[in-house]
This record gives C-alpha cells, structure tokens and sequence, in this order.
C-alpha cells in the first residue's frame, strides 16, 4: 500500500462524516430565519432580544468552559466526570481572592485550584490506573465538601459572608462597541429577520465582559493547540490509540497528566467565571453545570466548535427561562422542526424506525405546544440533557468519541 | 492450589483456610483498612489546617454513634445506603455503570407516595401497591438508558447522568402537579396508616428503626443468592468478566444488559421507600437527596459483596450522621464528606495497588515452584 492511499482513506472519511462549510452556513441561516419567523408570527420577542442574547453568552461562558475541559482529558483518553466538583473549586477559589482583591486574582487562584483537582484525578486515573468514572463521582464528592468546610473555615465572618457563601465580588470590566446603541434602536422595530439580526449582535456587543472574552480566547488557543499543534496531534493520539503513541516513541502518562490538569483548570476558570458573574461564591452554585458541559461535549462530538455551539445553545435555554418563560413555548415548534430534519436524513441514511421515532417525537412537541400556553418551568431546565438524549439516540451514529476514550493505559501493557 | 490434593483439609477450620488463604485474607483486608487510615489521616492534616484539634473531632464522633438517637439514625441511613449500593452493585457486575440511581429512586419515591396516598383502607395490599409503583417506577427510568444502550449504543454513564437532571426537573414539576401545598411546602397527599411500615423501638430513644430494615435484609440476601448461586448470576457475571466468551456460551448479551439495568433501577426504587414508608408518610422537595451516589461508593468500598457492602453502608452512615454533633463544638461538619471522598478514592487506589501486589506474588511462587523442582515437565512450557 502506498503512503498516499493511507492518509487519503482518513481524509475521505472525515470529509464524509462533517458538514461542508458552505452547508453549514446554509444550515445556521436557515436556522436563524427559522428562528426569526416564529418570533414573529409569536410575537416571543424575547427569543431574539439583545438582553436574552447577552444573559445566554454569560450562561454559556461557565458550560462551555466545562465542556472544554472535557475535550482537553477526552481527547486524550481520560473521562472526566469530576468537571462539576473541579468547577465548585473554581467557584470557591474565586470567592476567596475576588472579594478582597477583585476579580482577576479570583478567577487565577480559581484557575489553579480546578487544576489541582484535575491533578488528582490524573494521579488516581493515570499512575494508579483507577476507573474513570469512580475517580470522578470520588472527586464530585470530595469538592463540595471541602468547599464548604473551607468556606466555614476562612470568609464566613467575613463582612457580606456567610456559612454557605462569600462576601460580594467586584465585577470584571466589561466593554461595549460604540455601534451598539443604533443596533438597539434596529432592534425594537421588529422587523422580520433585520430586527432579530440586530438583537443578537446587540446582545454580543453590548457590555461584553472580558471573562467572557478571555473564556473565547481560551476557547480558540485551545482548538489550535490540539488541532494544528505537534503537541496537540501528540495528546489526541493518547486518547486514540495510546499504545500506539507508545511505540513511536511519545510519553502517554506526561500528555495525559498535562491534558487531565488542564482540563481541570478549564473547568475551575469556569467555575471561577461563574462566581463573578453571580458576584459571589455560592453552595450548590454550579447546579450541574459541569454535567451539561459534558452534555455539551457530546452535543458537540468532541470537536471544540460543535461543542462551543452546544455551549451557546444550552446558555440560551437557560437564559430565556430565566427572562421569559413564555417565551420558551415557541422554542417546541423549533424542537419539532429539527426532529423532522433528523427524521428525513434518517429516513435516507436507511434508517427507517429511527426516523419513525423522531417524526413521532416531533409530532407530540406540536402537540403539546397547540396544547398548552407555556411550557413548565421545571422542565424548561432540563432542556440540555433532553437534547442530548435525543442526539444521542436518534443521531448516534454521527457522534465519534475518541477511540480509547475511558479505558485504562498502562505502559508497555499493549497487546 | 498450592496444596496436595491428596490431602484433604480436616475440620471446619480446615476448609476455611483452604478457601481463604490468611495472606489472601489479610491483603484483601488491607486495601479498605489502609483506605479508611490514609482518610483518617488526610482528615487530620485538613482539620489541623483549620486550626481544629483531629482528636477532639474523632472522639466527637464516636462518642455520638454510642448515643440512642443517633444510633438509630445510623442504622436507617445505612439501610437506605445499602438499598442505594445494591442497586448500583447489580449493574457493576455486569460492568454496567449505573450512575442513575439518583434520579430512579427520587421518581420512583415521588410515584409511590403519590399512589399511597390515593389510596385508603385496603390491608396489606396498600402497601404492595406502592412498593410495586416504586420497583416499576425505578426500573422504567433505568429502562430508558437501558434500551438506548442496547439498541443504539450509547454509554449508559452518559445517559444515566442525563436523566438523573432530567428527573430533577420531571419531579419537582410533577410534586406541583401531584402535591398539595402544606405550609411553605409541596407536598404529596399523607399515606394513611395502612400504607405505613411501623418502626421497631430501641431503648432509650423515641426514635424508631424503620421496619424496611427486613427489606433490606431480604433484598441483600436476595442479591447473594441470585449473584452468587443461580445460573443467571452466573450468567451475569460472566458478562462482565468477559463478554465474548459469554456470547460464545450462548449469553444474550442484550438481553441480559436490559434486565440488568431494570433489576438495578427497580431496587434503586425502593431506596426512597424507608423513610417515606417508616417516617415521612409524604413526598416533599425535602427528600434526601445524593443517595444515588453515596450507593456508588458503598459498592465499590463493599466490592460488590452483600456484606462488604452492609459494612461499607455502616461506616458511610456513621460517618455521615456522626458529624452533625461537630457543628456544636466549632468544626464544619463537611469534614466527613471530605473523609467519605478521601475513603473511595483511596479504597480505589489500594485495591488497584493490592492486585498488582497479588499478581507479583502470584509470579514469585511460580517461579519458586519451578526453582524446586528444575525436573518437573511444566518447566518447558511455562512462559512468564
């Protein structure tokens, strides 16, 4: 076989498994004039209102930072479900530095501390060779424990503290493009597309924080470390066939150690990001936010742009709860319309009772959307988790996780 | 396997040590102990850190397991603890990861209190009515990641996580939905005495051990009998030992992963059921919550034995109750979350360090085998 055939086959395939960029702009333009349309004919206009746009970024900073975390130890083979208690660090860290000394020192010892989670999961998964999973739900055990006894421990006296959470931290800077007030004025014509268009730059421009800056910076070095680095391909190897890395001479513990601390401080700086924009550290802050990062990565398909997509999408869910939940029904006859998508590509990928599944899914979603006023609150929240049961049962065979993603290395081991 | 067959062990004592050699005894008992001591540790170098003296913290809280109260609050969490750690066992055995007995337990209590309450009168068979809603209702929604685990494929870690948030928000729509509001609280309608289980006394307290506690008993005994003398268990096991070999000996691998998932969620079922049954009597936003997790750490500590685990559900629940008496002398009680932590990761990384011990050892007394008898045939065919 010729070394042209060999890195043609993967080419091949990878461009048959992705969306073309010129498809998925069409896609995310359909997308939007679908979303603009039902605002309209709604008259739910806070499913585009430049508020709602901004509350969902900042939503969506803490998940897909978690999310993000996730893909660093995924990518290189470890799972890690201990995000949520890494982020509790985070939001504990913050809290301890950012009311005395602002937000910046907060988010850094934040950052550090989510990182010494993730080192403990490293020592326990990497050298020792423990299960995954179990380290995890040890360290989500572990971390609001010990956030909370160090709550009690050091701020609770503290003026505005208290024994379950710290005084106030200051706000992180926030900026805003000169242009935004004339996108506001656009805005509140509502006008069909124009006026949904200029809401959601509005909401991306106006009183932009820098942790949300930082957290897109974070995002993207990300991506090119792991993507367009020698390091990077490195790291991604161990998760996709370690023993393989092994033999061509790369040291799998050293990256997956690197890959597990780093995921840890991605989700600490998350954590940590949440406590500023909730201006203080909080028990039970986090509310599973480190378990929808991980919806997020799935969501995504282990790739850093699908993943911040599911990030934006989740924190606007969140968002539009939390502003109007009326606004949240017409999102079902959203959720129906994709379904039937899914359930057509199904239906010509051969896959005739998935495709039966989802046009059933999506008719009762119409249903229940002529059905009611407004959906429940309480379920309104879980709406992350339901989308990703449902990519993951009716799109599975779209989702590719890495290869040895979870299972245990140990060196010189390889069969 | 070192002992000549010819001899055959004399006495009880005899057969004992045939069967559990005391250096195998003494490793296996090793990992928890050392787990348990490196916790204890851990905890000590924390609370000193807090400027907090460890052994006013320890002597603290055995003092409070040795009070009536207390006692019985010990025992009905570590029944609840071992209800929630056979439930997670069953799906370890088959190498499934239930990590959603969180959410099957705190719908399927929602659902039998609600049909509870409903009814009024109807003997003994009130309160099969609600065990049976809680099984069913348990084993639906591990069900759910059951079927899309053996139909699509997907990990049933992932989507136990995701339904476990789902069922938060599916409960607490339903308690609205269901319940009558009682004060600040939601809540569903009371059970009346019918559908109750009476709680056995114990001296000096009013507190009353939950008669669930025979439950849990016989669903432990259950689990050693299904897992350890049946040919499902059998079968169960071997799956998750080794799948192929399974599927060569005419396992239904599928199959056999559905009923798994719904035998772990209906027993995750009735984790809810003590309290509400023994004591609440109603289902309200105050349940306790967490216990689905708490189950994962009772099995692994336990290693899936009924009675490692009963053990394990004792030592978590002591550790547990024991340390609300610290908030009266100035020390947070998350100290023993921190020390429950400590312990699973530990136990974890002793047990790992343990089978690796054992296989060199397995190793050293082949080849001092071989060394003593250079002559024998085997030696050819060894290959270390």
């Amino acid at each position: 076989m010729s070394a042209t055939a060999i890195t043609a086959r993967p080419e091949a395939r990878r461009r048959a498994s992705r969306l073309s960029p010129p498809l998925l702009i069409a896609f995310s333009l359909g997308a939007f004039l679908v979303l603009s349309a039902v605002r309209t004919l709604t008259g739910g206009y806070d499913l585009t209102s430049s508020g709602t746009v901004a509350a969902g970024l900042s939503a969506a900073v803490p998940i897909g930072l978690a999310g993000l975390g996730g893909l660093w130890a995924e990518r290189a083979g470890v799972v890690n479900i201990g995000l949520e208690g890494m982020m509790i660090l985070g939001t504990w860290g913050c809290g301890y530095l950012g009311w005395e000394h602002g937000a910046w020192p907060g988010l850094l010892l934040g950052t550090l501390l989510g990182a010494a989670g993730g080192l403990v999961h490293a020592i326990a998964t990497v050298t020792f060779g423990v299960d995954h999973i179990i380290s995890g739900v040890a360290i989500n055990i572990i971390a609001p424990g010990l956030a909370l006894y160090l709550t009690k421990v050091t701020f609770a006296h503290d003026p505005g503290g208290g024994q379950k959470q710290s005084p106030p931290i200051n706000d992180a800077k926030s900026i805003t493009l000169p242009f935004s007030n004339s996108l506001h004025t656009l805005e509140n014509k509502h006008w069909f597309a124009v006026s949904d268009l200029a809401g959601v730059l509005g909401g991306l421009v106006t009183r932009l924080s820098l942790v949300t800056l930082l957290a897109a910076l974070v995002f993207v070095v990300s991506a090119w470390i792991l993507w367009r680095t020698a390091f990077g391909l490195r790291l991604r190897s161990c998760g996709e066939a370690p023993y393989a890395a092994e033999s061509l001479g790369v040291n799998v513990y050293k990256y997956k150690y690197i890959a597990v601390i780093v995921s840890g401080a991605c989700a600490g700086l998350g954590g940590a990001a949440l406590a500023i924009s909730a201006h203080q550290f909080r028990d039970g802050q986090t509310g599973g936010r480190g378990f929808i990062g991980l919806a997020a990565l799935i969501f995504g398909n282990w790739r850093p742009g699908s993943l911040a997509a599911g990030a934006g999408l989740f924190g606007y869910t969140d968002a539009i709860q939390l502003r109007s939940s009326s606004a949240v029904h017409p999102l079902l006859l959203l959720m129906a319309i994709a379904l039937t998508l899914v359930a057509v590509w199904q239906w010509r990928t051969g896959q005739r009772a998935i495709a039966g599944i989802a046009v059933l899914i999506a008719a009762l979603a119409v249903f229940w959307y002529f059905q009611t006023d407004r959906v429940p609150d309480e379920l309104v929240g879980t709406t992350p988790y339901v989308v990703t049961i449902l990519v993951l049962a009716l799109a599975s065979q779209r989702l590719r996780m890495p290869k040895a993603d979870g299972r245990v290395y140990r060196r010189g081991e390889g069969g | 396997m070192s002992a000549s067959p010819g001899a055959a062990p004399v006495g009880l004592a005899g057969r004992l040590r045939q069967r559990y050699p005391l250096r195998s005894l003494l490793l296996g008992l090793a990992a928890p102990v050392g787990a348990v001591l490196f916790a204890v540790l851990a905890s000590a170098v924390i609370l000193s850190l807090g400027g907090h003296s460890s052994s006013t913290v320890f002597s603290t809280m055995l003092k409070q397991a040795g009070r009536p109260t207390p006692f019985v609050d010990m025992v009905n969490q570590a029944m609840v603890y071992y209800l929630s750690a056979l439930a997670v066992s069953i799906g370890f055995r088959m190498n499934l990861f239930n990590i959603g007995v969180e959410g099957q337990y705190s719908l399927a209590a929602l659902g039998a209190a609600y049909v509870g309450g409903q009814i009024t009168g109807g003997g003994p068979l009130h309160l099969v009515a609600e065990v049976l809603v809680a099984v069913l209702v348990g084993a639906a929604w591990a069900g759910i990641a059951g079927v899309l685990k053996v139909t699509r494929g997907v990990s049933e870690v992932i989507s136990t996580i995701m339904l476990n948030a789902i069922a938060v928000g599916l409960g607490s729509y339903l308690l609205h939905k269901l319940g009558q509001s009682s004060g600040n609280n939601i809540q569903t309608r009371p059970i009346s005495s019918s559908g109750q289980v009476p709680g056995l006394s114990y001296a000096g307290t009013h507190a009353k051990i939950f008669g669930f506690i025979f439950v849990a008993i016989a669903v432990g005994l259950a689990y050693w009998f299904i897992a350890g003398r049946t040919r499902f268990g059998f079968r169960i096991k071997a799956t998750g030992l080794n799948e192929s070999a399974a599927v060569a000996s005419g396992v239904n691998v599928k199959r056999m992963t559905l009923v798994a998932m719904l035998m772990s969620g209906g027993v995750a079922g009735l984790v809810g059921l003590p309290e509400l049954l023994g004591q609440t009597h109603t289902f309200s936003q105050t349940a306790q919550s967490g216990l689905g997790f708490a189950g994962i750490a009772i099995a692994l500590l336990g290693r899936n034995s009924p009675i490692g685990m009963a053990l394990a559900a004792v030592l978590w629940s002591f550790l547990g109750k024991s340390a609300n008496q610290l908030d009266f002398i100035g020390v947070p009680r998350e100290i023993a979350a921190i020390m429950q932590g400590v312990i699973l990761l530990s136990v974890v990384i002793a047990y790992e360090l343990v089978r690796r011990y054992r296989l060199v050892l397995q190793q050293k007394d082949v080849a001092a085998q071989l060394a003593a008898a250079p002559a024998a045939p085997t030696t050819r065919t060894v290959t270390v």
